[in-house]
């Protein structure tokens, strides 16, 4: 009795130290093929000595080879860079990191000159940029060469140069003149002192050393996580000039971390928990889109991987689905996060509970068994109780070498849900058609639901129809499908859809036609039934026509409502459309042409008529002028008067309004002129023969 | 009655017809030509009357430059008869040049209206 409380203590205790429910992977193979589609040198060679170094650091941690032009091409632009004499401290941090990677043959004499011009740059900075590149270019150098002689001139002095930029809550600022401290900062601060005290001539005052130490444990104070159990880093401040977002921040604060602490003798005082949430937080991620993203996290995982503050062990499972009917085992495999093996360990199944019973344990402290062949730890059978449904496995793992449990991080519990699934025995199956008012079975056909036969029944208005089921567990328990629906569908393809209600193991729908009749819109004639029962631990959930039945319903009233218009088959919508025909408006009756002709002539006659009129009046040219002068102008300007006539005519025909226009301004100015003189001559004429 | 009206018209026609000998013969080439015009304009309305006015602005161009001719000769009559006495001072030339003139102007304007 006094048991039980207890029991229920550890419960609680266990559930709140747990970390949640989630499964990591480490690094496979998928992120080797993303990387290599991701990373494609432009023209044989990368855009910048930046991105060579990241594209050639993440090929170097996956081990995808490179190409022989890509090297070429790379050490030609690290070789000129390291040559030239304006290169920055930047130019050059990158350009030696591509070195040490690629191994470009370099003269001596280039480091000589780069070393003294980045002792003046350390000893002149007062940025953390500055140091950090100068201090970076320096260590590097010292790695790549045989140099063991290469030391700072001034390593303590640096080293409290550095320091003088850190802030009470762990962060750095970026130089004195700027007020904002940032994580981002801290990392690559961290860097730099540990490239200071790797480059100095003898040992640093460790009262320094154990106060950037504090400033560690302070910093990872400040450490956010998400309820995944993952911790990552981030920025605080908004406005700063270049924001840097969670992944960049903690993949800049885990270099500087695995830097320093491989520099310094004592180990840090960092939980494991920390280290594991941060490898977590990187591996979640998935695989980044962007080139930075994946650099960042590439280079941040494989300075997790081998770092002397704890090494992260990631458990996953390559399946979180057992199937009874296969008989599958429970597999479980643990590596680092970049997917090599982890050291012997001791995994332990600690419980395993249904999802909806979530005091019951099935399963107490199980250990799985090792195969050194796959590398996996596994549990051979599981227990006779355990049935169809979702169930969640909370794992421990130790490492078997007590000597090594501090040097690895294995996190307490992991939550993992389990889908256990298997066949669900279906039996029993029967459709029947009652008779409403006393409930007598009329007609009634069994159902073979796992085999293709259909059945048809006929019913009208006034009876009920019932499909009914039984449903169990491999191992007998009642089971309640996600699914379990009847559908009807007439033949103008309106349908309806009914939940199969349960009680236990039965499942029973009824379906009383004379209320529904309405909700069937009064259509009569064959309605196809289908059932669907599923669910996602079912292994022979189904959908399946289980065939029809004649519904006889009443004539609708007058007022009853339509059945929805049936949707449209969409592809409809994007073929041809029905083609317009252009309705153009009946042409005017015109007349035959031969009275249009007869009239042409008859409208023509009266010019004949007043030709022959002025015949018989006896018109003469007796006052046409007789001399020349006069007379040629009063041949032009009758001429005239006809070509104003006939550019009429052209008008009419084929001209438009403004060369009309235009010609008439021309001729007709003429025929003034002309017109002016004639009429003036006759008249000074008839003048004179009136004064005579 | 009938046969002394009749008698009266035919003897008021008769008069008409001896006054109608005296006036100049330039007066009587005007009034031909605006008979012909009229007769035209007729002849154009007979035939609007038996297919219909479907082109209107056609058969408006064409009576409308018959008549507008018709008005400008009369006015051109009246200007040059000798025994108007508002016009005594104006030469027959001048009122011809004036009759051409606004011939020429109404026909552009028929030209663009026929279509």
């Amino acid at each position: 009795m006094a048991r039980s409380p207890l029991r229920f203590l550890v419960l609680i205790l266990a559930i709140s130290i747990c970390d949640a429910a989630g499964i990591f992977h480490p690094i496979s193979d998928s992120h080797r093929s993303a990387a290599l589609d991701l990373f494609k040198p432009v023209d044989g060679s990368f855009a910048s000595l930046e991105e060579a170094y990241e594209a050639l650091r993440t090929f170097e941690v996956l081990g995808i080879e490179k190409t022989a032009e890509l090297s070429k091409a790379t050490c030609k632009s690290v070789l000129g860079t390291l040559e030239s004499s304006s290169s920055t401290p930047k130019d050059l941090f990158y350009a030696l990191g591509v070195n040490g990677i690629l191994k470009c043959s370099s003269k001596e004499e280039t480091f000589e000159g780069i070393i003294s011009s980045l002792q003046a740059v350390v000893r002149d900075a007062n940025s953390l940029l500055d140091f950090y590149y100068s201090i970076g270019s320096l260590r590097l150098i010292k790695d790549q060469t045989s140099k063991t002689d290469l030391h700072l001139s001034d390593a303590e002095g640096t080293f409290r140069s550095i320091k003088a930029l850190s802030q009470s809550d762990g962060r750095w600022r970026y130089s004195s003149n700027n007020p904002e401290s940032s994580t981002f900062a801290a990392g690559i601060a961290l860097e730099a002192l540990s490239g200071v005290v790797s480059l100095a001539s003898s040992e640093i005052d460790q009262f320094m050393i154990g106060a950037v130490k504090n400033d560690i444990v302070k910093l990872f104070d400040s450490v956010e996580k998400y309820d995944d159990g993952t911790f990552y880093f981030d920025e605080k401040l908004v406005n700063m000039r270049e924001q840097q977002g969670p992944l960049a921040t903690t993949s800049s604060v885990v270099r500087g971390l695995t830097a320093f602490s491989s520099v310094i003798t004592e180990s840090l005082n960092l939980t494991g928990d920390k280290i594991l949430g941060i490898a977590k937080f990187f591996l979640g991620i998935g695989i980044p889109g962007d080139t930075k993203n994946f650099f960042d996290q590439v280079d941040s995982l494989a300075c997790l991987e081998n770092n002397r503050v704890s090494i992260p062990l990631i458990l996953s499972l390559p399946s979180t689905v057992i199937s009874l009917t296969k008989k599958d085992s429970l597999k479980v495999k643990v590596n680092t996060v970049l997917g090599s093996h982890a050291p012997p360990l001791t995994v332990t199944l600690v419980r395993a509970f249904s999802s909806s019973a979530r005091d019951n344990s099935i399963i107490e402290n199980q250990e799985l068994k090792f195969d050194p062949q796959d590398a996996v730890y596994f549990l051979d059978d599981l227990p006779a109780s355990f049935d169809v449904g979702e169930y969640i496995f909370v794992f421990k793992m130790l490492v078997q070498d007590s000597e090594q449990q501090t040097v690895y991080a294995t996190g307490t519990l992991t939550q993992v849900p389990i889908y256990v699934t298997g066949l669900i025995k279906i039996e029993n199956a029967k459709i029947a058609v009652l008779d409403s008012d006393l409930g007598s079975v009329e007609t009634q056909k069994k159902l073979d639901l796992a085999g293709e036969s259909t059945v048809s029944v006929s019913a009208n208005h006034l009876q009920k129809l019932r499909l009914s089921f039984q449903m169990s567990t491999p191992l007998g328990n009642a089971f309640k499908p996600h699914q379990a629906f009847l559908r009807l569908r007439h033949e103008t393809k309106v349908e309806h859809t009914f939940v199969v209600g349960s009680s236990g193991k039965k499942f029973e729908i009824t379906l009383d036609f004379l209320g529904l009749v309405e909700k069937f819109f009064y259509l009569s004639g064959r309605y196809d039934i289908q059932l669907t029962v599923g669910d996602a631990v079912m292994e022979n959930s189904l959908l399946r026509d289980i065939g029809y039945v004649e519904l006889d319903l009443p004539e609708p009233p007058e007022n009853a409502s339509r059945p929805p218009p049936q949707p449209v088959d969409p592809y409809t919508r994007y073929g041809p459309k029905a083609e317009i025909t252009h309705i153009f408006r009946a042409p005017e009756k015109r007349p035959p042409q031969e009275l249009s002709l007869a009239f042409l002539v008859l409208t023509i006659l009266p010019l004949f008529g007043f030709i022959i009129g002025l015949l018989r009046l006896g018109v003469n040219l007796k006052n046409f002028p007789s001399s020349a002068v006069p007379a040629t102008f009063a041949v032009i300007f009758h001429l005239g008067i006809a070509a104003v006539l006939l550019l009429y005519v052209l008008f009419w025909l084929k001209l438009d309004l403004f060369t009309t226009l235009k010609t008439l301004c021309f001729l007709g100015v003429f025929l003034m002129v002309v017109g002016h003189r004639t009429l003036s001559h006759l008249a000074s004429a008839s003048a004179k023969l009136k004064s005579a | 009655m009938a046969r002394s009206t009749g008698k009266d018209a035919q003897a008021l026609f008769h008069s008409l017809r001896s006054a109608y000998a005296a006036t100049p013969t330039t007066l009587k080439i005007i009034d031909l030509y605006v008979g012909f015009a009229v007769f035209t304009a007729l002849i154009q309305v007979v035939y609007m009357a038996i297919v219909g006015s479907f082109p209107f602005n056609s058969f408006l161009s064409g009576v409308l430059s018959c008549v507008g001719t018709a008005v400008l000769a009369v006015c051109l009559r009246i200007q040059v008869n000798k025994d108007n006495k508002e016009f005594k001072d104006l030469p027959p030339e001048r009122a011809f040049a004036d009759f051409v003139l606004c011939n020429l102007v109404l026909h552009l304007v028929i030209m663009n209206f026929l279509g």
